[in-house]
């Protein structure tokens, strides 16, 4: 399915009028309703500043969703002029002119980027938002775009092989066969009139088909050549730079954001050219996490500075990455698996003075169950809302038979007009499903793995604890092989003892120092995730309200047109 | 369970039009009363008809009862030439109890607050199905009032009147007639109607009508049931994601806290909108349409009738003929005709009225209920928009900081 549309700026007339209606019927005073912040008196500012909002939403709405663009992201928008913007004035979104509707369920955007201001004033005091300002404001966007079928149908040279009875000859063919390489020699029976047939399929060598991502860069640190740039990445580069990077950091309890799982079904399908609307939502689902996924890594301090993100981000050819297997689905869940049940299985119970290791493992442990568990629930309504969507498309036309077959004019025309009503709320079903699934569904499944990768972080810390552990009853050991030796007599066995001893005295010391760094990286790295994951959550919830707020106004002049038409009935 | 009901007025609630008008019998249901799945009907009759014995008395009467009524009146032949008011369909709580009992399965999975939310939804969803066959049992009975032949039917009198059980009387009825009529008209199909040579234009017509919008307002019906249905699940899902955000802003101590806390309540606040949604969606466009194909049943009963008195005209005729051809016979064979023919010739009559005030009540009930429904659609969407408003614009200072900033253009000092 393709993401939400952004709205239309036209759209925008909030239907203010009818906010102080108390409507009893509903069986709730509106302005009674949950505002747990106290000292609140709804009425005032929303009266006073009636005229102001309606703008207002009519640029939020316009400037959240970062495709709009096409100037209005830009300077254009009041609300942009927000605390965060004012040191990067110059940072914004690449908004990707040619294909609007690529971008715009995009992920977290880095703190300095564009509006909305909206999202982050809610809740902070100005002391807060200062205090944020001048911390963490990295300079670099990254935006994925544009996925392409690369390569071109290879031509095969297959052989047919006639195992009948009577003849055996060999017939060459040119079949254009496109495939995705695995499939890199094929067996495929195949039956012609009476013959049996064989076809053996190998590769030509060129280029398989793939599909190709363009990932456009911009920002002013000086590290970059350039300002602006752009390559073509392919999934594996993405899964390669991921493991080049586990590899290097992991080790040291940095959180390093996980890419999108493999998928052989989902990328075959796309490959033999299915353009079913099936492959066209994986693709843009693939894309949109691929994004996502670049736009954590240059949020974070350390990881921007690694060389490897900066060859991956700049570099015009990439090597090919091999080697990805262990990186699919399965073999990220075991790895992590792996490192909490360290933490889990210890039989040496770490003495903390300092609980809130401890504490918060636990912490983590359980929100990435609660999140699971509210995936699977968000999963639901999707999977309900696109029910919706398709019972409606089925009733719309059953409709529409109907207002044929009506007799009476007037009737006819309603029903017609019911119809056509109900073709539009199977769209709004549509993109409102599509919101359900790419704002809020893929934000949980993120967390749910990055929670998982936090996890992770605290079994390295563990292991970390470990090796030390084990350094110390070592070096003790050799202690007292030391002593025995002393006692013993055998001086020549002592001085491989006293070596021995160094050494480990020197490695306990190493893995202290060892431990005491991944700990404070740990720390460091849980609470910075954690401030991350709360303006993640922030940003995507608002913008999960406003595409309600916009299906249900889509809505009212929907069946605000169709009434007209039902009062003519005669 | 026991549950009881006092409803109101039905002329706000019904899909059909045009009833109760008629001050001289007012009939209505002021309450009916559920016990397993059998429903007793409170049945109370108005009236200033001496032809009743007192101006104002309920009796209490169960759904065979209302199909009794019914098929006696289908199988008196003087109403042949009537659109007999369709059947009240049996109660039906399949689907809730179903429900219920899936629900029962799940409690374990569940929070206690989310099972008592779903509890309370499927209790509303029992309840509306039980208001809506009070309506359409009362429906029928005040179709029948408000008809100048039916509403004098003496069988229709003791309906409303007989304080006795009629279960009895109802089985001799059976006995009596068989269900054969009904029988008939049902096996008939269309394939007797569309093979008569039809005489007279306007049920030609009619004929061709009704015959092709029966087939697509009972495709419509299924489908708006799917979609009702579909949307009763979206509904269902808010009540779960509001549960999950509920137990995860509960045990969280992080800055999502109050965001998920907002998040659950604006959830919970708007599953109960969008589940009244589909429950008035189900009112006013389903039934409308159920309602509706079922009426267009009854008139095409009513086109088989008179499908059927031709075919015997003509059968007449035909034996008419013979014996002449034989010259025996002849004064009984004529004597048959003529019978054939004015039982013809009232049915067209009959016939050719009712359909025609069919006709206006169909496109009025059409405009009511369309009318009903694009207002409250609209009425729900305005309160769920102001809902979200409030989700996304709690903080006053917040709202202010905005207006500011828009205003002033500038960045905040």
């Amino acid at each position: 399915m393709n993401p939400p549309p952004f709205p239309d700026t036209a759209e925008q007339e909030p239907v203010f009028s009818d906010m102080r209606d108390g409507d009893s019927d509903e069986g709730e005073d509106i302005f009674l309703g949950s505002s747990k912040t106290g000292a609140e008196s709804p009425s005032v500012p929303q009266l006073n500043i009636k005229a102001e909002t309606t703008d207002l939403f009519a640029e939020q709405a316009s400037s959240t969703a970062p495709t709009v663009g096409l100037g209005t992201g830009g300077s254009s928008n009041g609300v942009q002029s927000d605390d965060d913007n004012d040191l990067f004035s110059d940072a914004h979104v690449e908004l990707p002119t040619e294909n609007a509707s690529s971008s715009t369920p995009s992920g977290p955007r880095p703190a300095a980027t564009f509006i909305p201001g909206t999202a982050d004033m809610q809740t902070k005091s100005m002391e807060q938002l200062e205090e944020e300002e001048a911390k963490d404001t990295f300079d670099v966007d990254v935006a994925v775009t544009n996925p392409e079928k690369v390569g071109q149908f290879t031509p095969i040279h297959f052989s047919l092989h006639n195992v009948s009875h009577y003849q055996s000859s060999t017939i060459k063919f040119n079949l254009y066969l496109c495939f995705n390489n695995v499939l890199n020699n094929a067996i495929i029976p195949f039956h012609h009139y009476n013959w049996k047939l064989y076809l053996f399929l190998s590769a030509g060598d060129g280029m398989h088909a793939f599909m190709a991502y363009r990932v456009s860069t911009k920002s002013t640190l000086p590290v970059f050549r350039n300002k602006e740039f752009s390559v073509k990445r392919r999934f594996s580069d993405f899964l390669g730079l991921y493991e080049k990077l586990s590899i290097k950091q992991s080790l040291q309890g940095c959180i390093i954001p996980s890419p999108p799982e493999k998928s052989v079904v989902g990328m075959t399908k796309v490959k033999v050219g299915k353009d079913d609307s099936s492959s066209v939502e994986f693709v843009e689902r693939r894309r949109a996490a691929l994004e996502r996924y670049l736009q954590r890594i240059v949020a974070h301090s350390v990881l921007l500075q690694d060389p490897d993100v900066r060859e991956f981000l700049e570099r015009d050819e990439l090597p090919r990455a091999v080697n990805t297997q262990a990186l699919s689905g399965a073999g990220f869940l075991k790895m992590i698996n792996k490192a909490s049940d360290a933490v889990n299985k210890m039989t040496i119970k770490m003495n903390e003075s300092d609980t809130w290791f401890e504490d918060k493992f636990q912490e983590v442990e359980n929100e990435e169950q609660q999140l699971r568990k509210l995936h699977i629930v968000v999963d639901s309504l999707v999977n309900h809302r696109k029910e919706l969507c398709g019972n409606t498309a089925v009733f719309a036309k059953s409709m529409a038979m109907l207002g044929n077959s009506e007799d009476n004019t007037a009737l006819s025309r309603a029903l017609s007009q019911l119809a056509e009503v109900e073709d539009k709320m199977e769209q709004l079903h549509h993109d409102q499903a599509a919101s359900d699934f790419f704002i809020l569904a893929e934000l949980l499944a993120d967390y749910v793995r990055l929670l998982g990768t936090v996890r992770g972080c605290f079994g390295q810390r563990m292991r970390a604890w470990q090796r030390w552990q084990e350094a110390q009853s070592t070096l003790q050991r050799k202690r007292e092989a030391e002593a025995k030796l002393l006692w013993a007599n055998k001086p020549d066995k002592l001085q491989q003892a006293k070596e021995d001893i160094t050494e480990w005295e020197s490695r306990v010391t190493q893995y202290e120092r060892d431990f005491d760094r991944i700990s404070v990286t740990v720390r460091k790295e849980v609470l910075q995730f954690e401030k991350e994951k709360a303006k993640d959550f922030k940003f995507q919830i608002y913008k999960y309200l406003e595409t309600m707020l916009q299906s249900q106004q889509r809505l009212i002049k929907f069946w605000e047109a169709f009434l007209p038409e039902a009062k003519a009935i005669a | 369970s026991l549950v009881q009901l006092a409803c109101n007025s039905s002329k706000t609630r019904s899909v059909s039009v045009d009833l109760n008008n008629d001050t001289a019998l007012i009939i209505d249901i002021p309450d009916a009363l559920c016990e397993r799945d059998k429903v007793k009907f409170t049945v109370h009759t108005k009236t200033t008809l001496s032809s009743f014995q007192k101006p104002d008395f309920s009796v209490p009467r169960q759904h065979e009862d209302f199909i009794w009524l019914h098929d006696t009146l289908v199988e008196t032949e003087e109403y042949a030439g009537l659109i007999i008011p369709p059947a009240p369909p049996k109660p039906d709580f399949e689907s809730p109890r179903e429900k219920m009992h899936k629900l029962g399965e799940g409690e374990a999975t569940m929070t206690k607050e989310e099972y008592t939310k779903m509890k309370q939804e499927l209790e509303a969803e029992y309840l509306a199905v039980f208001k809506k066959t009070v309506q359409v049992h009362e429906v029928f009975l005040q179709r029948l009032s408000s008809h100048p032949i039916l509403s004098k039917d003496r069988n229709f009198h003791i309906f409303l009147e007989y304080d006795q059980d009629l279960t009895v009387r109802r089985k001799n009825a059976k006995e009596m007639f068989g269900g054969f009529f009904k029988n008939m008209v049902k096996t008939a199909d269309e394939v007797i109607i569309s093979g008569i040579k039809e005489v007279d234009d306007f049920f030609e017509q009619e004929k061709t009508f009704l015959l092709d919008y029966y087939s697509k307002i009972k495709d419509s019906t299924i489908k708006a049931e799917k979609m009702t249905r579909s949307h009763k699940n979206v509904a269902d899902d808010y009540i779960h994601i509001s549960a999950t955000l509920s137990s995860i802003s509960a045990d969280d101590s992080t800055a999502i806290k109050k965001h998920f806390e907002k998040l659950a309540d604006l959830f919970e606040k708007l599953r109960k909108v969008e589940g009244r949604v589909a429950s008035d969606q189900e009112l006013k466009l389903t039934e409308l349409l159920r309602y509706y194909m079922r009426d267009i049943q009854a008139a095409k009963d009513l086109l088989y009738r008179r499908a059927r008195a031709l075919a015997d005209y003509e059968n007449s005729n035909k034996a008419l003929d013979k014996a002449r051809l034989k010259s025996r016979d002849i004064p009984q064979a004529e004597e048959q005709q003529q019978l054939c023919l004015q039982k013809f010739d009232k049915l067209s009559e009959s016939g050719k009225r009712e359909l025609t005030s069919f006709k206006g009540r169909r496109v009025v009930a059409f405009r009511k209920n369309l009318i009903e429904m694009a207002e409250l659609e609209i009425k729900h969407a305005k309160v769920m928009l102001t809902m979200i408003y409030r989700c996304l614009f709690d903080n006053a200072y917040a709202i202010m900081k905005l207006a500011l900033n828009v205003v002033t253009s500038r960045p905040f000092p």
